[in-house]
C-alpha cells in the first residue's frame, strides 16, 4: 500500500494562498504607515514588540500543535475546549493576587483553574448520572462566567484600567513581555521533549488503554501528563490567542494535519507546523490592522488551512475524492461502450470490422446521439477510430461506423472475459441461477483484476462458454485482435474458431 | 524439585462494576500449556475476569498471581488481545505500528524500539498473513484483518501466558481457521492460553479446557468432564437472581465503605 505523502507543492500553495487574505483584512483600517513597510517592518523584526510576538507565535504553535495532535487523535476536542475556558477565574484572579500583569502569578492562576475544573469534571461524572459531555458544558459555561464576572470587577479598581487584561480575552501578540515569551519557549520546550522521550508510551496510551496497561505503561500517569501538559500549553498561549479562542488553536491544526496523514508522527509535525504557520500570520494580520487582537486572526489563519486541506487534501481531500470517483465513472463508460461495439461484432460472427453508431445505440439502449458522443470518447482516448463511409459526413449519422484500435479490442475482450467468466463462477460456484448473475456481473467486470481473473480461470479450468452459452473471449482472442492491427485488410481478424 | 508456579492463580476474586457485584469469590489454578475456553452467558463477567487478571480493572476483594507473582511484575510474561471494539480504528496509525506496540513492554520505559523488536514484529505479522498490510491504516482492513494484527501484536509479546477477550468475535471463516491453528500452534510450544469464547458449540473442539463462569465459577476443568448438560445448564439456566439481587443491596447499603470506583 503506498504511504500517503504530502506534497511539497502542496503545502507551498498553503502558504502562498494567504497573504492576499491577510490584506483583505486590513481593507478599512486607519493606518498611517502602507501596507508594503508595515509588512518589512514586521519582517525585519527591528521592534521588540514585533520579535516577541514572532517568537511567541512559534512557541505557541509548537505547544498548542504538538497536544492538539493528541486532543484530536483521543477525540477530547471538547475536553479542550473546556480546559481553555475553565482557567479564566485563574487567570483573573492571579491578576487581582499580584495587581500587575506577572506573568508567574497568571499562570499559576490559570494552571490551577484548569485543574480544577478538569476534577470537577470526574467529580461529576463519577457520583452523578450526568454524562461525560454535559459535565464539560456546565464546567465550561461555570467557570467562564466566574472569570468574566471577576474581570468586571478588575476592570472597574483604580488600577484595572491600563492593566491590560482585556488582552486575555482575544488574545495581543504584539503585547508579550519577554517574560510571557520566556514562559511559552519553556512550556514549547517541555512539549518537544515530551513527544520524544514519550512517543511510545503517548502512542499506545492513546491508541488502547488496556493494552498500554497490560505492557506496563503507566496509564494514570500518562494521562496525568497530558492533562497538565495541555494545561500549560493552554495558559502560556492565553495573550497571545486569547481564552476565547484558544482551543481553535488546540483543536484547528491538529484536525487539519488528520486530514492529511495516517501516520501520528507526521500528523504531530504537520500539525506543530501548521500552528507555527497560523500563529504567524495571524500575529502578521494583527500587526498590519494597527494591533488588533490576534487570537481572531491566528484562528482564521488556521481554519484557512484546514478549508484548503479539506478540499485539496492529496488522499481524503473533497476534490481528489471528486476526481478519483469521476475517473472511475469515465472508465466504467469508456468500458461499456467497447463491450457493446464487441457485442455487436459477436452477433455479426465477427464478419465485420467496425460497427455502426446506430447499432452501438440499440446496444446501449441510448440514443444515437450519446452513441455517437461516446464514440467520440473512445476516439479520442485512442480506443478506436473512425471509419470514412459514405454517410459519414454527417455527424449524427447512425450510419457512421467505429472500429477499435488494437488496444480498444484487448479492453473489449478483458470486460467481456471478465463478464462472463462471473457469470460462470457464480452459476458453477456460488449455485446461482443464470438468470440472477449479469446484474452482479456488469458491476464486478470492471473491477475484476489481473490476480482475481488467473484465480477465476483456474478454479473453472478455463471455460470457453458462459451460463448463457455466448463464448468467452480466450487470450488468444485477445492476441490474435492485437496482430490484426498491423494488418488492417484481414476481415477475418476478429472470427472465432470454435 | 523446585516448586515452579503456576502461569495463573486467582483466589477468592471478586470485583464490581458501579457497585454492582459481576465476579464473586473465583478460584482459579491455570497449569502450564492449557488452553482453556471462558464460556458463560452475557454479563456473567468473562470480560471483567480477564480485564482484573490483567490488572485493569482493580479487585474489591481477592487476588491475582501471575507465574507466582504480581501482575506488575510478570508484564512481559502476558500476553494480551483485548476485544476489537475496544479501540477506535481510525486512529493514526499504520498495522506496524499496532504490532510493534507488542514490543514496548520488551523495550521499557522512554527507550526506543529496537531493529530487532521490528524484526520479531514483522515476522509475527508474517505468521498471521498480514505482512503485505504493514504499512496500511488500520481503518482500512476486514474484521478478520483486524484480529489479525490484534494476534499479531499479542505474538510480538513472546509470553508465556496468553489472555484474549473474543478473539473470534466477527471474523470469517478463513481467519477463524487460522486463530485456531495458532492457537494450537502456541499450546505445543508450552504457553498457556486462556481465551473468553462466546460460541457454545464450537468451544468443544476448539479447546482442552473449559471454565465455565457466571457470576460465580461454575466449573473449571477438562473438556470431557466440564462440558456436560448439568454443568451447562447450571452456568446457562436462569442467572443466579438470588445472589445476584441480594448482592446488589448489600452493596447498596455499603456504598461509602466501598473503595474506589473500578472503573478507570
Amino acid at each position: 500500500m503506498k504511504v500517503p505523502r504530502i506534497s511539497p507543492v502542496f503545502v507551498l500553495l498553503v502558504f502562498f494562498a494567504f497573504p492576499a487574505l491577510v490584506h483583505a483584512t486590513r481593507i478599512g483600517d486607519v493606518t498611517d504607515l502602507d501596507w508594503s513597510e508595515q509588512t518589512f517592518r514586521f519582517l525585519s523584526l527591528r521592534d521588540a514588540a514585533v520579535r516577541n510576538a514572532v517568537l511567541g507565535s512559534v512557541f505557541m504553535g509548537i505547544s498548542c500543535g504538538l497536544f492538539g495532535g493528541y486532543v484530536v487523535a483521543r477525540r477530547l476536542a471538547l475536553f479542550g475546549d473546556t480546559l481553555s475556558h475553565a482557567v479564566l477565574p485563574g487567570v483573573a484572579l492571579g491578576f487581582l493576587w499580584s495587581r500587575t500583569k506577572d506573568p508567574v502569578a497568571i499562570f499559576v492562576g490559570a494552571t490551577v483553574a484548569g485543574l480544577l475544573g478538569t476534577v470537577v469534571v470526574a467529580w461529576i461524572r463519577k457520583t452523578t448520572r450526568v454524562k461525560e459531555d454535559s459535565a464539560l458544558g456546565l464546567v465550561l459555561s461555570g467557570f467562564y462566567a466566574v472569570g468574566i464576572c471577576i474581570l468586571t470587577v478588575i476592570q472597574e479598581m483604580e488600577f484595572g484600567n491600563q492593566s491590560g487584561i482585556d488582552k486575555f480575552l482575544f488574545g495581543q501578540a504584539a503585547a508579550l513581555s519577554s517574560a510571557d515569551v520566556g514562559l511559552m519557549g519553556a512550556v514549547a520546550m517541555g512539549a518537544l521533549m515530551m513527544v520524544t522521550l514519550l512517543n511510545k508510551e503517548l502512542l499506545v496510551t492513546s491508541f488502547d488503554e488496556g493494552f498500554a496497561g497490560s505492557v506496563g505503561v503507566p496509564v494514570e500517569f500518562m494521562r496525568y501528563v497530558l492533562l497538565v501538559g495541555l494545561t500549560f500549553a493552554v495558559v502560556s498561549s492565553l495573550q497571545a490567542v486569547g481564552v476565547v479562542l484558544v482551543s481553535a488553536l488546540l483543536i484547528t491544526p491538529a484536525a487539519t494535519a488528520y486530514l492529511l496523514t495516517d501516520r501520528m508522527g507526521t500528523l504531530l509535525l504537520l500539525s506543530a507546523l501548521f500552528g507555527i504557520a497560523g500563529g504567524l500570520l495571524g500575529s502578521y494580520g494583527s500587526f498590519l490592522g494597527n494591533n488588533l487582537p490576534t487570537g481572531p486572526f491566528m484562528v482564521l489563519a488556521c481554519t484557512s488551512f484546514f478549508v484548503v486541506a479539506f478540499f485539496g487534501g492529496p488522499k481524503h481531500g473533497l476534490i481528489s475524492k471528486w476526481l478519483r470517483r469521476r475517473n472511475r465513472v469515465r472508465q466504467v463508460s469508456f468500458e461499456n461502450t467497447m463491450k457493446a461495439a464487441y457485442q455487436v461484432l459477436e452477433s455479426g460472427d465477427f464478419s465485420k470490422e467496425s460497427v455502426t453508431v446506430g447499432a452501438l445505440a440499440d446496444r446501449r439502449r441510448t440514443s444515437v446521439a450519446e452513441a455517437r458522443r461516446e464514440a467520440d470518447d473512445l476516439v479520442k482516448a485512442g480506443f478506436a477510430s473512425m471509419v470514412c463511409s459514405d454517410n459519414a459526413g454527417s455527424l449524427y449519422s447512425q450510419d457512421a461506423r467505429l472500429s477499435l484500435t488494437p488496444a480498444g479490442w484487448e479492453r473489449a475482450c478483458q470486460i467481456v472475459r471478465n463478464h462472463r467468466l462471473w457469470e460462470l463462477y457464480l452459476t458453477n460456484e456460488a449455485c446461482y441461477a443464470a438468470d440472477h448473475v449479469h446484474e452482479d456481473a456488469e458491476k464486478i467486470e470492471h473491477v475484476l483484476g489481473e490476480k482475481v481473473v488467473r484465480h477465476l480461470e483456474r478454479i473453472l479450468k478455463d471455460p470457453r462458454r458462459d451460463p448463457h452459452g455466448s463464448a468467452i473471449p480466450s487470450l488468444e482472442d485477445i492476441e490474435r485482435g492485437a496482430g490484426l492491427s498491423t494488418n488492417p485488410s484481414s476481415a477475418t481478424g476478429y472470427f472465432r474458431q470454435n | 524439585m523446585v516448586d515452579i508456579p503456576p502461569p495463573l492463580e486467582i483466589h477468592d476474586l471478586t470485583v464490581s462494576y458501579d457497585r454492582k457485584p459481576v465476579l464473586y469469590g473465583v478460584d482459579i489454578v491455570v497449569e502450564t500449556g492449557s488452553l482453556v475456553g471462558v464460556v458463560g452467558p452475557n454479563g456473567a463477567g468473562k470480560s471483567t475476569l480477564i480485564k482484573t487478571i490483567m490488572g485493569i480493572v482493580r479487585p474489591n476483594g481477592g487476588w491475582v498471581k501471575i507465574f507466582g507473582q504480581p501482575y506488575r511484575k510478570a508484564v512481559t510474561r502476558v500476553g494480551y488481545v483485548p476485544q476489537r471494539e475496544s479501540v477506535d480504528w481510525d486512529f493514526p496509525v499504520s498495522v506496524m505500528d499496532v504490532v510493534l506496540m507488542g514490543r514496548y513492554g520488551h523495550a521499557g520505559l522512554m527507550r526506543r524500539v529496537s531493529k530487532r523488536d521490528r524484526l520479531i514484529a514483522s515476522e509475527c505479522l508474517e505468521k498471521v498473513n498480514m505482512q503485505p498490510f504493514a504499512a496500511r491504516q488500520i481503518g482500512n482492513l476486514s474484521g478478520g484483518q483486524q484480529q489479525r494484527v490484534f494476534l499479531a501484536r499479542a505474538l510480538a509479546q513472546e509470553s508465556d501466558l496468553y489472555l484474549m477477550d473474543e478473539p473470534f468475535a466477527g471474523v470469517d471463516a478463513a481467519t477463524e481457521t487460522a486463530i485456531v491453528e495458532l492457537l494450537r500452534d502456541l499450546k505445543e510450544r508450552g504457553k498457556t492460553l486462556i481465551v473468553v469464547h462466546h460460541d457454545l458449540s464450537s468451544a468443544r473442539e476448539y479447546f482442552d479446557k473449559l471454565l465455565l463462569l457466571n457470576m460465580r465459577l461454575v466449573a473449571y476443568g477438562e473438556m470431557e468432564e466440564t462440558f456436560t448438560p448439568d454443568l451447562l445448564q447450571k452456568t446457562y439456566g436462569g442467572r443466579l437472581t438470588i445472589l445476584s439481587d441480594v448482592a446488589g443491596q448489600a452493596a447498596g447499603r455499603s456504598e461509602f465503605e466501598q473503595e474506589g470506583d473500578p472503573k478507570l
